[in-house]
């Protein structure tokens, strides 16, 4: 569902532009207004969130798909928990439709995807563990990493059963906004994949614009 | 696939609304059978040797371009390995991406219950069924992750929205699982959380461990695709065995 945000960019709080293949790791405050930019279009930025008081409590793509009877994240979605709870919202969307049962690329997903010898391409889950190491006051570990969201990303259900990935709907200047539900912990990779079309081949950056509450 | 006296190492009815767990060593298979029709079994897998290696939904599904798991389709783990493979499936269509029932599920669609007032047929849930066995290793709700929901079939339509299939698995259906890699097996048979039956579904299961011959080179799972295969050879280099058995 499309949906158009209010928020003025010169009045965010925050902004960060998370470059091509580079982690970005934060805080959002409960209250907060969280807005992922396709700057250059086609982008997926695959992205993991955290109850920032517990981070044994992490969005649940399963809890998330089920509770609102639909495969693909928009507009009004609530995010939800391992815990049933609420992460956050999406409360407007430029693009339509993200993924979340795509997963993260990783080395070791490549060699199954692509070939045995593409296990040395940067991917997602290389950004992650770097991203838990260099941030060690989160006292993060693999252990939770777990099934993230895509956000831009075009990965079609069909009725058959089939799982499809297809050119990306997002465009430059497309957005999603959420509302922070509790102090939440945001993990992003800015996605390096080559060798499918959900970066149009080409990664570009995305920005990452915060909002206080009001 | 053959069913013998000499292939069957155990077998055990299982009651609808339990928990278990056991290691399944490579090679073995698990054959599940739905007594009554209707039942589901939800399970996570994990290596034994490092369970932060584990089955992974989306490496599965994205790897086989598929949304459901059917005979033919290979488990993968997160680290690109074949856990274990479909090599018999009766029902033709099982969930893997709509999670397990928890305490809150359970209570608004069938009702408080408590071993206080219910003894041993209160109505246990998913979460807290994968939790009470992940705990037997060291384990905890940092290592759940999207689970299998075998017999369970979940359509979705072009708007992307979930359906309960009409068509649900039969008395006698059954699915064999044949593992390719060690494994930490963590199942129960609370229902599906999308199931709409009135009352709690309390479905039998029979679950048998049977001794499989090695897969073939020419084998059904291996070369389904050749994602498949690749999973398989990255299972024979985690094993160090040569030649292409894994």
């Amino acid at each position: 569902m499309i949906k158009v945000s209010e928020k003025l960019a010169e009045q965010a709080s925050h902004s960060h532009i998370i470059t091509a293949g580079d982690y970005w790791m934060h805080v959002v405050k409960a209250g907060q207004i969280f807005r992922i930019l396709d700057l250059e279009g086609n982008q997926a930025v695959d992205t993991l969130l955290y109850n920032a008081a517990d981070p044994a409590e992490r969005y649940s793509a399963t809890d998330t798909i089920r509770q609102q009877g639909n495969v693909y994240l928009t507009a009004g979605t609530k995010l939800l928990s391992s815990e049933g709870n609420v992460l956050m919202e999406i409360v407007a969307d430029t693009c339509g439709r993200h993924d979340t049962l795509g997963g993260a690329c990783a080395a070791e997903s490549n060699t199954i995807r692509y070939s045995l010898d593409k296990k040395c391409m940067h991917s997602c889950r290389d950004s992650w563990l770097l991203a838990i190491s260099e941030q060690d006051v989160f006292s993060m570990s693999k252990r939770d990493f777990t099934h993230n969201i895509n956000f831009f990303m075009n990965v079609p259900v069909t009725a058959a059963g089939g799982l499809t990935f297809e050119d990306g709907i997002s465009g430059a200047g497309k957005y999603v906004e959420m509302v922070a539900h509790m102090d939440t912990i945001v993990m992003i990779s800015n996605c390096p994949q080559l060798n499918n079309p959900c970066n149009a081949y080409n990664p570009t950056p995305v920005e990452v614009l915060i909002w206080d509450a009001l | 696939m053959h069913l013998t006296d000499e292939n069957l190492i155990y077998s055990e009815t299982f009651p609808g609304g339990a928990h278990w767990s056991m290691r399944m060593r490579a090679g073995n298979a698990l054959r599940l059978v739905d007594i009554d029709g209707g039942a589901n079994v939800a399970m996570l897998m994990l290596n034994p040797e490092n369970p932060l290696e584990k089955y992974n939904m989306p490496d599965t599904l994205k790897g086989q371009h598929t949304f459901k798991l059917t005979q033919g389709n290979t488990l993968f783990s997160d680290m690109g390995r074949a856990m274990c493979s479909i090599v018999e499936d009766s029902v033709g269509w099982h969930d893997t991406a709509t999670g397990t029932c928890n305490r809150r599920v359970v209570e608004d669609k069938w009702g408080h219950s408590s071993y206080q007032n219910a003894r041993n047929d209160y109505l246990r849930n998913g979460r807290d069924s994968f939790l009470i066995e992940l705990g037997k290793y060291g384990l905890g709700k940092r290592d759940l992750a999207a689970n299998l929901n075998w017999f369970t079939r979940i359509e979705v339509d072009d708007a992307g929205n979930l359906i309960w299939g009409e068509h649900q698995s039969t008395p006698g259906d059954a699915i064999t699982l044949r593992f390719e890699m060690d494994a930490i097996v963590i199942m129960h048979t609370c229902p599906h959380p999308l199931n709409p039956a009135k009352a709690y579904p309390r479905k039998p299961i029979r679950y048998e461990i049977r001794e499989l011959p090695a897969p073939a080179m020419d084998d059904e799972c291996r070369l389904a695709r050749p994602e498949s295969e690749r999973a398989f050879e990255n299972t024979r280099l985690y094993h160090q065995v040569k030649g292409g058995q894994s």
